[in-house]
């Protein structure tokens, strides 16, 4: 066993109220300059939508993460170093800038300097890349809220074998919100990919970076990333991606993205992993049981022996007891109801997200209206967003994970409106999911009253 | 990073000195074929922590319009402001609920952006022909600024020449002294030529910064200018809230989200338009709350909803009418409920009487209250005390707490909703002499918009000579809630679908399926029994931006009202739609109004002003005819809405700026000298003068000489001359009926109405119609802005204002219980100067000028009858006697406006305006009946803002050269904000209520906030008079607790909460109780008028102007990271069935017009709305990616270019308790929902 420790993020998607606060401050703080127009390190994508950029989950079309070979063992999908310098000048995984879009501005300045003229000044976009007149026609979140709905979700790789459950009417329509940044990989494909070494997983605390010194611009780390959250300054000429805000972690402030997630859906906390068990973890035969295998090497730090060999690792005692305090191990592992973002590309993704439990009904759920007034929540079997579709973003597919999640989520309600509105806390509820009410009580703290101190567990 | 020295020794990541150590470690290649380890140094790691470094973070926040109120750290660097995020140290909840933070949304984390972008205004700017014009003409008159602006207003072709390029480009830059210099110069001739009150200003929303709003108004008001109200303009006052509560507006915080166990979220998409606060709802949902969301999209709530209702657009009140026939019928009728029965008689109306009419043709309609008067009593005030049965004893009798025990002798101690023994009996069915067939008003069907009737039986009884029956029996009766033993036309059942109000009638309508409207109908009502009435319905813009929002509203506060939820934490209403809630009300106020000089401030009514200056009644369509009622008795037949409001303005119900077809100051030398007074001194008059100038004014319109202004609009005399709009992009966001003012008000040509004028049958009766309506109303139009917009772009002078994050001020809000500030990151850049400054040398400029030319004069200002004054007790009963039809006497401030002269010494009024004058303290502050003498605060504002002046009229006064001087004087003379004034105020309310109020206060009366500590943390404001519910640190805010929990009455005629509305005009329209009112009919296109029409596939299609996702309004609207977070400019939502009829895709280009105007823009399809609705965001401006129009070649329009004004004459009711006028109180609303649009596909090139 070699534990290390690793700082990881839980986004509750039930509470993610898609409002893009996260995106506007990390680029503000981060992005905001030349060269990086288009890059947005956190950006939030409907879904079902195209995302960004587009189709990024479709990895038939872009070959990221991790594949096993013949003989089972971990291969980059994208290929090895040999491959790799074959095509070192034409890369044919490589998005192209209109796959995530082409920045614009306007010429503001027009309207304030607008000689006389017949009709009202106008600004206009223009490119910012070329400083040309442009008409937008994509964006990073073009397809918002099911904007240009029926076309642009229709085309979400997640929907894949779905398209016969999933119309696209009015009737119908749900959706929901996928805040992204970086998922600090485990096993970061990304790293892999690099030729000149310039990319590197922090020892400390698992953080993913590119050595902006070393950098050459390959960009392997671009296609080799199978969530496309590594991109190219074309500026500089080097690679970019998400720092989990480092300068900030390293001070024990939250990322920027969490501290002004205004949904106070994001957690930050440390989690000790076996970092002896990661290929094997990653290496599993059933994708569906890659989500096991990772919470398998996640380990206790509660547990008297996992701490002695952390302390022997090199890991501070006010780490071990952020640790045990972590909410993304709360959440993650003890009581399970955050599941990771495509498990099956098996990076081992450190971002993990709570499925969302609403809407839970459709509009012409009318049987039963004479039931009993008293149990006002329907059935999740009701949901609006099919199980399916979660469960081919986060849980590679496997329907019964989500559902699980659900059922906890469902169970935590129901528990809380005996207790609060008619006075009698009901274990059996608990009991039905196996928890106990303890245990809803717990999850419910840290979901719904989610103090500053619950939400960010960093130690300095 | 380890440092390789100590195994066991943890890293110091950030410890540059260290890295040193690190530079030949070599990391081993794991398994994977990567390195956990780099081969070298992490000092490159600096480089981002050097962008992340900062030298200061102050604490600001963002003055737009908008609820959020949102603390947030501003970065800087190197003196560059950089970026912006939220501040989290709100004051904690406690450890059983969320906290606040971190409040904020996209929208004001984009904000820096502005700072330096290239929209900003960087110098003040001047219309270059206007300029040019001005300084030929100073030069001719040998200098003198006044005597230039008069001559170019008396030069018709030099006017016309600046008015018609207003919007079309050509600025030219100006010093801020001669931009200052020509506006003051317009200021004195237009007092001069025309009269104050020719002079408005507009700027909404103190809550959003209270100094920034002073800086203008406070000028304006002591100028005799007129303030125009925006709350009611804007479509956010709900009306329904002084008809029900004698309130403008009161709602709980959104922490209290938190203490609901059912949340109705109906028509306020909470997510965007109360995005910090959206967690509440969301977490609230793990406690096990139930969410329902009624709306007709898949909109961004919806996605939180339990059960979504699908109501079709402008349906909603037909839902919840609905839902109040299930719950009537199953814990009124079939069950009772003891919780809501002890609610219904303490605190409604539901037990009083109302006496039955006969009407010619023998039919039966509810007329009025009985009261005590009725009842023989000689009380004082008997008219204004309505009267029940007393179960115990079966008599009439007359409870405490009505507004008649509000104002005289007798009431005294009285004014409270103890029952003193009396058990009101909520129905006369059990014990009725006989029962009564009533028709009641409908309106689901129809000929018109007036709809039809229907015949209902009530329980009766005889009372004092009258057949009467009670609140409850005709709500009953209106809901069609049968009991045994009553005649009339009853629905069958809940599936009867013809008759209403059952849930199958309401599902041919709204398309909500009639069980999950049962289903949920039911669930409400048994959550607030089982919970203690913590139901609660959120309700906002989407329900409340119609034409008839008065009775949706009505139908949702039923609900609360019947199931006891009004006035309990977690339950009751919850209207979030504008910003009305300035916590510092009275310091506000003051200051705002320049009412610690000079009393009473010269108001408007924001609808009806720009209904008239804009000339939008010259193309009405929708007359009070056709509104009212088969019920009604015709008393509206052939008038036209303009004479409704006439009609208002002389029965002293609403204000009219300007008031008099001549210059008030005028009029006062004239009252004075015929009087033989010699009008007020330091503010008002006294009450023997005042008494002989109103004499004199009621005789010279009774022999008209002298006219109400409002009876001319479009007469020069009575035009609006100069017109300052800051902190407000009026003709972008709110200006309803956008061409119109571009037309009339500023006399641009390209306007694009295509609409006809009235033809001559449907002209106004009483009002004049001129042939030729005018065009360019306004000399000079002024703009305050920080970023060029269509209002900025129009303007004749362009002044360029400070930022948020380049001032002092203080932010407030109903969301949250706290006050914090702005304060500067940087000083305003380039030339850009604060509101408080900018203003401070437009009034010094002013006085300099004025002193000799205008002196000291006497104005004569008429002011309607006020609400929460003894005034409001003056039109008995309900009943309209208008005394220009000799109906009844012309008595000031009773049957007409009241008139008081007050001085203005123009040329003090700089020193004035800089200094906080000595009615403060001599006068008081009143607010809301409670009062008090800050005496010991502007002893303290002396020593806090620096060494009093020592001569002039402000010799001594306290300062208020700086913004921070004014939010000290403003903190310190509120209740919230100073616990010894609140203890004062609530003294003041003892001595009348009879009740024990004191101790709400006695706690917190060493709670004292000042300006340092809200630049400290946002802090928790205490319960004070100004606010109808109790603030405190472990409790939640909830309207109306004060009532409930302290039995003090409501602001109401009967002190209770009122479902019944007995006034005249109200039983003219058939709206004495809540009922269905579609959608306006009159909409669109039609009448004969040019379509515009160029052949290709058109749909006719409701139009709908929601809140923006990626703008507060229209700012954020033109910020890059918005606009790029989107579609990079305005766009129409279409449904995926409409947009294949007219063969549009996904961001096409489309064009959307009818009879007020044209847009242009591209479409976004989707199927997330229903057929037969389009969508375009509400206050998108017209200078962003907005192309000419394809069918006329001028710019495309603004959202508002395709809506109008239309006023509802019950809006205009005055003098009658609280249906009497207050500023943002009682008004017509500008509503923009009851319109349609026609929508095609561009063809042709797009052109810019």
């Amino acid at each position: 066993m070699h534990v290390k420790a690793q700082m990881g993020m839980v986004m509750n998607l039930d509470k993610c109220i898609g409002c893009h606060t996260c995106s506007v401050t990390c680029k503000q703080v981060w992005t905001n300059r030349p060269g990086t127009e288009y890059v947005w390190f956190n950006n939030v994508e409907t879904k079902p939508g195209v995302g960004y950029p587009q189709r990024w989950a479709d990895q038939e079309r872009w070959n990221g993460g991790w594949t096993l070979d013949r003989k089972g063992r971990l291969k980059l999908k994208a290929g090895g170093q040999a491959k790799k310098l074959l095509r070192i000048f034409a890369n044919p995984d490589m998005p192209e800038i209109d796959d995530y879009y082409e920045p614009w501005t306007y010429d503001f300045g027009s309207l304030i300097d607008a000689p006389l003229s017949d009709v009202d000044p106008v600004a206009t976009p223009m490119s910012q890349l070329t400083g040309d007149r442009l008409a937008p026609r994509w964006g990073p979140n073009w397809d918002d809220g099911l904007a240009g709905g029926p076309g642009h979700a229709e085309s979400d790789p997640h929907l894949q074998g779905l398209q016969e459950q999933v119309k696209m009417e009015y009737e119908q329509a749900f959706y929901f919100f996928l805040p992204r940044i970086c998922e600090h990989c485990m096993n970061p494909s990304c790293v892999a990919s690099c030729p000149s070494g310039a990319m590197y997983k922090r020892e400390e605390d698992g953080i993913v970076l590119v050595d902006q010194e070393r950098c050459r611009g390959w960009r392997y780390c671009v296609s080799g990333c199978p969530y496309k959250k590594v991109y190219f300054n074309h500026g500089t000429g080097k690679a970019e991606k998400c720092t989990l805000c480092y300068p900030r972690i390293e001070q024990g402030q939250p990322t920027i993205c969490s501290e002004t997630c205004v949904g106070r859906i994001r957690y930050l906390g440390l989690v000790l992993y076996d970092a002896d068990r990661v290929e094997e973890a990653a290496s599993v035969a059933d994708e569906r049981e890659l989500l096991h295998a990772q919470r398998a090497i996640m380990l206790d730090p509660d547990d008297p022996e996992v701490r002695a060999q952390a302390r022997r690792d090199g890991i501070p005692e006010d780490w071990l007891d952020a640790a045990s305090r972590s909410p993304v191990y709360t959440l993650a592992i003890r009581h399970g109801v955050a599941l990771p973002l495509h498990p099956e590309y098996r990076t081992l993704p450190m971002v993990w997200y709570v499925p969302p439990l609403s809407p839970i009904v459709n509009t012409l759920e009318t049987d039963g209206f004479e039931a009993d007034p008293d149990d006002v929540f329907p059935a999740i079997d009701h949901m609006r967003i099919p199980t399916a579709y979660l469960a081919n973003l986060l849980a590679a597919g496997d329907t019964e994970v989500v559902r699980d999640v659900l059922h906890r989520l469902a169970a935590m309600r129901a528990y809380m409106r005996k207790r609060d509105v008619l006075g009698s806390a009901e274990e059996s509820i608990a009991e039905a999911v196996g928890m106990t009410g303890a245990d809803l009580e717990e999850l419910y703290r840290l979901l719904a009253i989610a103090k500053y101190h619950d939400r960010y567990v960093i130690p300095l | 990073m380890a440092n390789g020295e100590e195994p066991a020794q943890h890293p110091h990541r950030s410890s540059l000195l260290l890295d040193a150590h690190e530079f030949f470690r070599r990391g081993p290649v794991n398994a994977e074929g990567w390195s956990m380890l780099i081969g070298r140094d992490r000092h490159w790691e600096r480089s981002y922590r050097d962008r992340w470094a900062h030298d200061k973070v102050v604490r600001s926040t963002h003055g737009v319009n908008c609820t959020g109120s949102c603390s947030w750290n501003v970065y800087v660097k190197e003196g560059i402001i950089t970026w912006e995020t939220q501040a989290t140290d709100y004051p904690s909840m406690g450890p059983e609920m969320p906290d606040h933070e971190p409040r904020g949304c996209p929208r004001g984390a984009s904000f820096s952006w502005y700072t330096y972008s290239p929209l900003r205004l960087k110098h003040p700017l001047i219309r270059g022909s206007l300029l040019e014009l001005y300084r030929a003409a100073k030069e001719e008159h040998d200098g003198d600024p006044v005597a230039a602006w008069a001559s170019i207003q008396d030069d018709p072709d030099a006017r016309a020449l600046y008015q018609r390029q207003r919007g079309k480009g050509g600025f030219v830059r100006a010093s801020w002294e001669e931009a200052a210099e020509l506006i003051a110069a317009a200021h004195v001739h237009t007092i001069a030529a025309h009269g104050p009150d020719r002079v408005v200003g507009f700027t909404p929303l103190p809550a959003m910064s209270p100094v920034s709003f002073a800086s203008g108004s406070r000028f304006i008001s002591l100028i005799g200018g007129s303030m125009i109200s925006f709350y009611d303009w804007y479509a956010d006052l709900p009306p329904a809230s002084p008809q029900t509560f004698g309130d403008q507006t009161d709602v709980p915080e959104s922490a209290d989200w938190w203490n609901s166990s059912y949340l109705i979220v109906w028509g306020t998409n909470i997510p965007i338009t109360r995005t910090p606060d959206a967690h509440f709802m969301t977490e609230a949902r793990y406690k096990g709350q139930k969410v329902v969301v009624v709306s007709p999209d898949y909109s961004d709530h919806t996605t939180f909803a339990d059960d979504w209702l699908p109501a079709q657009p402008g349906t909603d009140g037909a839902l919840a009418m609905a839902m109040g026939h299930v719950v009537l019928r199953e814990f009124y009728v079939d069950r009772q409920v003891p919780r809501f029965l002890d609610y219904a008689k303490r605190f409604t109306d539901l037990p009083l009487l109302v006496t039955l009419a006969e009407r010619p043709d023998g039919s039966v309609v509810p007329d009025r209250f009985l009261c005590a008067d009725d009842l023989g009593s000689d009380v004082e005030n008997a008219a204004w005390k309505p009267a029940l049965i007393d179960a115990a004893t079966g008599a009439p009798a007359v409870p405490n707490g009505s507004v008649g025990d509000r104002y005289g002798e007798a009431g005294r101690g009285r004014w409270n909703l103890r029952l003193d023994g009396i058990d009101p009996l909520l129905s006369l069915h059990e014990a009725r002499e006989s029962t009564a067939t009533v028709t009641l008003a409908r309106f689901d069907v129809g000929e018109t918009d007036g709809g039809s009737t229907m015949v209902r039986g009530v329980p009766v009884r005889t009372v004092a000579g009258q057949r009467v029956t009670t609140v409850l029996d005709l709500l009953l009766a209106t809901y069609g809630v049968a009991r045994d033993g009553l005649p009339g036309d009853w629905p069958r059942d809940y599936d009867d679908a013809e008759t209403p109000y059952t849930p199958a009638w309401q599902e041919a309508i709204t398309s909500v399926d009639r069980h999950a409207a049962t289903k949920v109908a039911r669930e409400f009502a048994r959550n607030a029994e089982t919970s203690d009435g913590r139901s609660m319905i959120a309700m906002g813009a989407g329900t409340n931006h119609w034409f008839h929002s008065d009775q949706t509203y009505r139908s949702f506060l039923t609900l609360l009202l019947v199931c006891g939820c009004v006035g309990r934490n977690g339950g009751g209403w919850a209207h979030y739609v504008g910003q009305e809630k300035i916590r510092t009300f009275v310091g506000w106020q003051q200051l705002a109004m320049g009412l610690d000089w000079q009393r009473p401030a010269r108001l408007a009514q924001g609808t009806s002003f720009f209904y008239g200056a804009v000339d939008q009644w010259r193309y009405e369509r929708t007359s009070p005819e056709q509104l009212a009622s088969p019920v009604g008795s015709g008393r509206f037949r052939g008038r036209h809405t303009i004479d409704a409001f006439a009609q208002a303005v002389r029965m002293g119900w609403m204000p009219s700026a300007p008031t008099f077809d001549r210059n008030p100051l005028d009029l006062a030398d004239e009252a004075l000298a015929a009087s033989g007074g010699s009008g007020g001194s330091g503010g008002s008059g006294d009450a023997a003068s005042a008494g002989a100038v109103g004499r004199h004014v009621v005789q010279e319109l009774r022999a008209r000489r002298l006219r109400f202004a409002a009876e001319d609009p479009d007469a020069p005399e009575n035009w609006p001359r100069v017109m300052t709009v800051w902190r407000s992009n009026i003709l972008g966001s709110s200006a309803k009926g956008h061409e119109y003012f571009l037309r009339h008000l500023l006399g641009v040509t390209d306007d694009t109405v295509t609409a006809a004028e009235s033809p001559p049958d449907k002209r106004p009766q009483e009002v004049a119609w001129r042939e030729r309506a005018p065009r360019g109303k306004l000399d000079l139009f002024v703009n305050v802005d920080f970023r060029m917009t269509s209002t900025a772009l129009h303007s004749d002078v362009l002044l360029p204002a400070a930022t948020w994050y380049e001032k002092h001020d203080l932010s407030m809000t109903d969301m949250h219980p706290f006050v914090h500030s702005f304060n500067p990151a940087v000083p305003p850049p380039w030339e850009a100067r604060t509101d408080w400054d900018a203003f401070g040398l437009i009034a010094r400029t002013f006085a300099a000028l004025a002193s000799d030319r205008l002196g000291v004069r006497h104005d004569l200002v008429a002011s309607p009858i006020l609400h929460d004054t003894p005034g409001e007790i003056a039109q008995p009963h309900g009943r309209v006697r208008d005394w220009a039809r000799g109906e009844c006497e012309p008595l000031p401030g009773v049957t007409m406006p009241g008139f008081r002269i007050v001085e203005r010494d123009y040329g003090a009024v700089a020193e004035q305006w800089a200094a906080l004058g000595p009615l403060v303290e001599r006068a008081g502050c009143a607010v809301k009946g409670a009062s008090w003498r800050p005496v010991a605060e502007v002893e303290w504002l002396r020593g806090q803002n620096g060494r009093p002046r020592r001569d002039g009229v402000a010799a001594g006064r306290p300062r208020l050269d700086t913004a921070i001087e004014v939010a000290e004087a403003m903190l310190a003379i509120s209740g919230v904000s100073n616990g010894r004034l609140a203890l004062e105020g609530f003294r003041s309310l003892e001595e009348r209520t009879g009740l024990s109020l004191a101790e709400l206060a006695e706690g917190n009366v060493e709670h004292r906030i000042d300006f340092a500590d809200t630049q400290t943390q946002p802090r928790h404001v205490a319960t004070s008079p100004e606010w109808s519910g109790i603030d405190a640190h472990d409790r939640r805010y909830a309207a109306f607790t004060i009532n409930t929990e302290r039995d003090k009455p409501w602001h109401t005629l009967s002190g209770r909460l009122h479902l019944y509305q007995d006034h005249e005009w109200m039983l003219e329209l058939g709206e004495a109780l809540p009922a269905y009112r579609p959608p306006l009919r009159a909409h669109g296109l039609g009448d004969g008028e040019d379509l515009l029409s160029n052949g290709e596939r058109e749909l006719t299609l409701r139009y709908l102007t929601p809140h923006s996702k990626w703008s507060i309004h229209s700012e954020y609207q033109d910020n890059l990271h918005m606009l790029t977070l989107f579609r990079a400019g305005p766009v129409l939502w279409l449904s995926r069935e409409d947009a294949a009829a007219l063969e549009i895709g996904d961001d096409d280009w489309v064009e959307a017009y009818n009879r007020n105007g044209i847009v242009s823009c591209r479409a976004v399809v989707s199927h997330r709305l229903p057929a037969g609705t389009c969508m375009l965001y509400h206050a998108k401006d017209r200078h962003l990616n907005t192309p000419r129009t394809e069918l006329r070649g001028n710019r495309g329009g603004t959202e508002n270019s395709l809506t109008r004004i239309t006023m509802k004459p019950t809006h205009m009711i005055g003098g009658y308790a609280h249906l009497s006028w207050g500023f943002n109180y009682y008004g017509p609303t500008g509503s923009n929902r009851d319109e349609t649009t026609v929508v095609r596909k561009r063809r042709s090139e797009v052109v810019f």
